[in-house]
């Protein structure tokens, strides 16, 4: 029976109208939602949010100090346990910045498998972030089709290096090993499996009526709010709009590393209301640029980006490997009858040809260069900086080490997003953001 | 706008404000008095052609070489360095602004050295500097909660000082 209530009799008016007592909530730091030890203390006022303090501090293992004793290649370990979802990344950016240091250049191999290994260590971390996310909306199968897949990519991953979360497996000055034989050849088969699978998560989540109102519209994120508080990666991209002319701030693009600039890929930033993406599904309705269900999206279609770059980088891996193959064999064949001289001349040929193309390591200098670089580098969750300084005088340790954390930034913005919200959108808003606390707290 | 523009601008507008510069650096650098770093960040932020609105980090570097047999040989003065990472959403051209401090204002053991608090302009910079406050031991007037951020509140000593000494118990927990 029906009948037209009062907004005053109407129970979800009155909530937001009368004011009652506030309330301090505590939320972790052993929540399932908090994504490990976050703890979130909420001030309520009923349902409604007024003000949100994450508390940190509960993982800090003390990174930065570590750095300050060990040479960066004893660094190496560590920094996979800063985002352990991403350690292939870590590695990455950490390199990097030692190699700018140094002023080191790397042969295109080494580039390559590094592109490769990035962008499949992405989108293994999408696909914890997308299954987790729907986890903590309060479904559970999407995070086991995620897994199943992420199983596969760590499958490969252990066949690179034997570790399957804490790889070390980038180091300075390029790769540790090669890729194993016909790896390049079961990447692409896995790849092609996936393809078809990304039309699953989207009907599990992207397009699933629940999730759809319990993200979109939610917590919704300004540009100038983005980038007061530094933001970056998939949280910064979801807050930008293309049609508004705003840059697609993507690092790979802006300021490419590992030669992405040879690839052609697009970086992911809303709206999504046309075929630029070539993919099937629009925004929803109600869907906000900035909310959580862009943000979700931004990193659905950046699985598919990663895609396209693997498969480019493994037909530029292919010819490079086989070419350093065909000179090795070359050279051991024809070794035995060359007189020392000339067998010196042609191991020197065929060293110099790994060094500049086709090897997958060189040696990195037994000292740090005086002086000190910053580097950003686009890992899953956002920009990952670090900055090291390199002592005066010939030292094989850093003078200090600072990682630049993309989750810290991303996650000082909660205040901000989630005042006014109900308490229910604190684990969908949080979950957004995708937050690893390694990285936080380092 | 390249470094060698940015720092002729930055000069133009401040003169001797701008206390050194080095743009022979993989990242070319200014460096400020304290005093000046809040209206320096200012023009950098707010005037279109330099667009800096964006401040990816902040680091405090502590220049000691704690033994005193290699100290004469380190290279530097003792001194603690706040390094600033700039760089221009619009322009995307980067800069690095340091500010130059005593390890101990006044030079009395404990007393932190002081640089003004950027929040009023950025963001990003309120979470940043309470971790250069907890870890390195600057404090930031003007910041409106400065407290500590990774290490738990009775926290004693700022551990990436190089002359920090490791507690022995904490809590009845033993150090080593």
């Amino acid at each position: 029976m029906a009948t037209a209530t009062h907004p005053t009799q109407d129970q979800t008016v009155i909530e937001f109208d009368v004011r009652t007592d506030e309330m301090l909530v505590n939320m972790g730091p052993q929540h399932p939602s908090t994504h490990g030890v976050l703890r979130l203390v909420l001030r309520t006022d009923g349902e409604i949010i007024s003000e949100v303090t994450p508390h940190l501090g509960y993982l800090h293992r003390c990174a930065e100090k570590i750095g300050e004793n060990v040479t960066p290649i004893q660094y190496i370990p560590y920094t996979d346990r800063m985002d352990y979802l991403a350690g292939m990344n870590m590695n990455l950016a950490y390199s990097l910045a030692v190699e700018k240091l140094c002023g080191m250049k790397l042969p295109e191999k080494a580039q390559v498998i590094r592109v490769i290994i990035g962008e499949m260590n992405r989108i293994a971390s999408h696909l914890v972030g997308m299954g987790a996310y729907g986890l903590d909306l309060g479904t559970f199968s999407p995070f086991l089709y995620a897994f199943r897949e992420r199983e596969m990519i760590l499958d490969l991953f252990e066949e690179v290096c034997g570790a399957r979360l804490t790889y070390s497996y980038i180091t300075i000055g390029g790769a540790h090993d090669d890729l194993p034989d016909g790896w390049a050849d079961r990447c692409q088969k896995f790849l092609d499996y996936l393809k078809p699978r990304i039309d699953e998560y989207h009907a599990l989540l992207t397009t699933n009526h629940i999730f759809v109102k319990r993200t979109a519209g939610i917590g919704i994120l300004s540009k100038e709010l983005a980038l007061s508080h530094g933001c970056s990666g998939p949280m910064l991209r979801g807050s930008l709009n293309r049609k508004a002319g705003d840059i697609a701030w993507d690092l790979r693009k802006l300021e490419p590393y590992c030669g992405y600039e040879n690839y052609t890929f697009k970086a992911v930033i809303p709206p999504f209301d046309d075929n630029y993406y070539e993919v099937p599904y629009r925004a929803p309705r109600g869907a906000i640029i900035g909310d959580c269900w862009h943000r979700f999206y931004v990193r659905m279609l950046e699985v598919i980006e990663s895609i396209k770059l693997v498969e480019q980088a493994l037909a530029k891996y292919r010819p490079l490997r086989e070419e350093g193959d065909r000179l090795r064999a070359e050279y051991e064949r024809k070794k035995d009858g060359l007189s020392p001289a000339e067998r010196k001349q042609e191991e020197e040929k065929l060293n110099t040809a790994f060094k500049t193309r086709l090897g997958h390591r060189i040696e990195p200098p037994r000292h740090l260069s005086p002086g000190e670089a910053y580097l950003e580098t686009e890992c899953p969750r956002g920009a990952m900086g670090f900055y090291v300084v390199g002592a005066p005088g010939k030292q094989p340790v850093p003078l200090r080490v600072r990682a630049k954390s993309s989750s810290f930034l991303n996650l000082s913005v909660t205040n901000a997003i989630c005042s006014g919200c109900l308490i229910a959108d604190v684990p969908a808003i949080v979950g957004s953001i995708d937050i690893v606390m390694g990285e936080i707290d380092r | 706008m390249t470094a060698t523009d940015l720092v002729a601008r930055l000069e133009e507008k401040f003169g001797a404000k701008i206390k050194s510069k080095n743009l022979q650096a993989i990242d070319p650098f200014v460096v400020v008095e304290a005093v000046d770093l809040l209206d320096v960040c200012r023009f950098l932020k707010e005037n279109a052609d330099l667009g800096f609105d964006l401040l990816h980090d902040i680091s405090g570097v502590d220049y000691l070489e704690p033994d005193p047999k290699k100290a004469p040989k380190a290279g530097f003065d003792p001194h603690v360095e706040v390094v600033y990472h700039l760089q221009s959403f619009k322009h995307l051209h980067r800069l690095v602004v340091k500010v130059i401090l005593p390890r101990w204002k006044d030079d009395t053991p404990g007393q932190l050295p002081e640089v003004p608090s950027l929040t009023p302009l950025y963001g990003s910079a309120d979470w940043h500097e309470r971790e250069v406050y907890d870890l390195v031991g600057v404090y930031f007037p003007g910041h409106p909660n400065l407290t500590r951020i990774l290490l738990s509140e009775d926290w004693v000593g700022h551990p990436l000082r190089k002359d920090y000494e490791f507690p022995l118990e904490y809590h009845g927990i033993r150090g080593r």
